[in-house]
């Protein structure tokens, strides 16, 4: 099988892929050996290559989530080789290349581990704990009217910049993958402060991060101890200092809402 | 006041007041409880006492350089005494209490919680590409720095407080020969580098981490803050451990200075006059 650039040598690979064939189920690691892969190939596209192998042997495919393909949907969720979204950084599952790896290595590939995210299937899991987060106040729901002009509302282009930088995260969960303590802090606090920078999102800003945050601990996420493992695997680079945004906007919320329970 | 909330604990006779609104005790206690267990609220306990044994550790090495300045101890006992038998230090003292007690604690019940956020592990996991040893294991320093804060505890404070130590000549207690018996043991000497050298770890992540929790993380001084963090841990724990080494490698049984070491001192001495 040739890519795109003729010059590509073809790779034989060595994979250590977990199987689990339910949520119930204890699963394990199994080795697969993979021929002519193309550098040019993407991670997903070589787990296709795996998988189209797995059907001509009437075997059970590999599942993964996948959806766009293109970094921006956040559903891949690979821990290659000890790492989120494998070795590279920057960049999600779909947009890891077979070129940064090397003819004869041995990859393994995990799901991600979190009480939080239950194992599907395979490498595939269950991250509705992020959507029920978002849903304990993720949004604005104040009714805004009609359109307003565009600079009605003034809001500096720094402030502006950082609101969209937090809004950048695609809730991937690689954040939680790679901390230590299984946190998901990262995720929570990007989505926090992208509204708690910008006047829209102040109108809810006590209640939104006091629901989240509760929502986030009923789930069963860790704590953050500050280790960084999360905004250094980040394909997006949402920074640690969005927890700090995170913290100060809990205290002032927990020192000064109305909200007595 | 609905019954709901009270149906239960009506039989509690201190609920009596709250019941009648003479003082709401449920709901202060409950978002009040809340915030501080929730795993951002413990985690902020965590960084308010850290910073504040932070604190006490400037004021132990400062008072405890005392200890150097060649005077048969004279001037490390009467600073002992003072701290001691001062009421307001043995006011502060159960403060340092209660920040030992919540750090210990709250650090158990996050460990808990973050394992069990965990629970099924990974085969392959190479956090070493993405963090610092010392920030993944505050646990450990941590735990070695108990274990030595109970031995330290048990040598000088509970003699100093309960035991009869010889008098000096001031007639305050001789702490001084303690100190100095106590780091001519090498075992001893052992166990006070380690647990300075874990200190130092311990503090490299935790001083800056602490400001990071309570949202004290801003592009402007953060560098600042991380930087002085880093002297600061050092220096602490650089500070603390050339105490034992000081008194096992240069000086007597009398806490002197051993012969070719004050030779060595009065030429450099020289050398540099």
């Amino acid at each position: 099988m040739a890519g795109s650039n003729p010059n590509a040598k073809p790779m034989n690979l060595k994979l250590r892929v977990w199987r689990q064939p339910n949520r119930q189920t204890e699963g394990r690691i199994v080795e697969y050996d993979v021929k002519d892969i193309s550098p040019d190939m993407s991670f997903l596209e070589m787990l296709d290559v795996l998988n189209e192998d797995l059907l001509h042997k009437s075997q059970d495919p590999v599942a993964f989530d996948h959806d766009c393909r293109e970094g921006i949907c956040g559903s891949c969720d690979l821990f290659i080789n000890g790492r989120s979204h494998g070795p590279e950084k920057g960049t999600t599952t779909c947009q890891l290349h077979m070129r940064k790896f090397s003819d004869g290595d041995t990859i393994t590939i995990e799901p991600w581990r979190a009480n939080a995210f239950p194992v599907n299937k395979d490498l595939s899991v269950d991250r509705s704990a992020f959507d029920r987060i978002i849903q304990a106040g993720g949004y604005v729901s104040v009714n805004t009217g009609g359109a307003p002009d565009g600079n009605e509302i003034p809001i500096p282009k720094d402030i502006a910049d950082r609101a969209f930088e937090a809004a950048t995260c695609i809730g991937c969960g690689a954040c939680v993958a790679a901390c230590k303590n299984a946190s998901a802090m990262l995720f929570v606090s990007a989505k926090v402060s992208q509204l708690a920078l910008l006047p829209q999102g102040q109108v809810e800003a006590k209640t939104r991060v006091e629901n989240m945050v509760a929502q986030m601990d009923i789930e069963g996420f860790g704590a953050c101890s500050n280790i960084g493992s999360c905004a250094a695997e980040c394909p997006v680079g949402i920074s640690l200092e969005n927890i700090a945004i995170l913290n100060r906007e809990f205290l002032v919320a927990k020192a000064a809402s109305n909200n007595l329970a | 006041m609905s019954r709901a909330l009270f149906g239960k604990a009506s039989i509690r006779p201190y609920l009596w007041a709250a019941q009648n609104d003479l003082f709401p005790v449920d709901k202060f206690m409950n978002w009040f409880t809340k915030t501080f267990t929730s795993s951002i609220g413990r985690k902020i306990i965590m960084s308010l006492t850290g910073l504040f044994l932070c604190s006490f550790l400037v004021v132990h090495l400062v008072g405890n350089f005392q200890l150097f300045s060649h005077d048969d101890g004279v001037a490390f006992n009467t600073y002992s005494h003072f701290m001691g038998h001062n009421p307001i230090i043995r006011t502060i003292e159960w403060g340092l209490v209660l920040g030992f007690g919540f750090h210990i604690y709250e650090a158990l019940v996050l460990t808990q919680r973050n394992k069990k956020a965990r629970p099924h592990g990974y085969d392959q996991w190479e956090a070493k590409q993405n963090s610092e040893w010392t920030s993944r294991n505050m646990g450990i320093l941590g735990s070695i720095i108990l274990v030595f804060l109970i031995v330290h505890l048990y040598n000088f404070f509970w003699r100093a407080r309960f035991g009869t130590p010889d008098p000096d000549i001031n007639h305050n207690d001789n702490l001084y020969k303690v100190v100095v018996t106590s780091f001519h043991q090498l075992w001893y000497v052992i166990l006070y580098v380690a647990a300075q050298a874990s200190l130092g770890y311990h503090l490299w992540h935790g001083f800056r981490s602490g400001f990071q929790t309570l949202g004290l993380n801003h592009r402007k001084y953060m560098p600042l803050i991380k930087n002085f963090g880093y002297a600061f841990a050092v220096l602490v724990s650089a500070g603390f451990a050339s105490m034992p080494l000081y008194f096992y490698l240069f000086t007597n049984d009398q806490g002197a200075l051993k012969d070719g070491v004050a030779v060595t001192l009065q030429h450099l001495t020289l050398a540099f006059n």
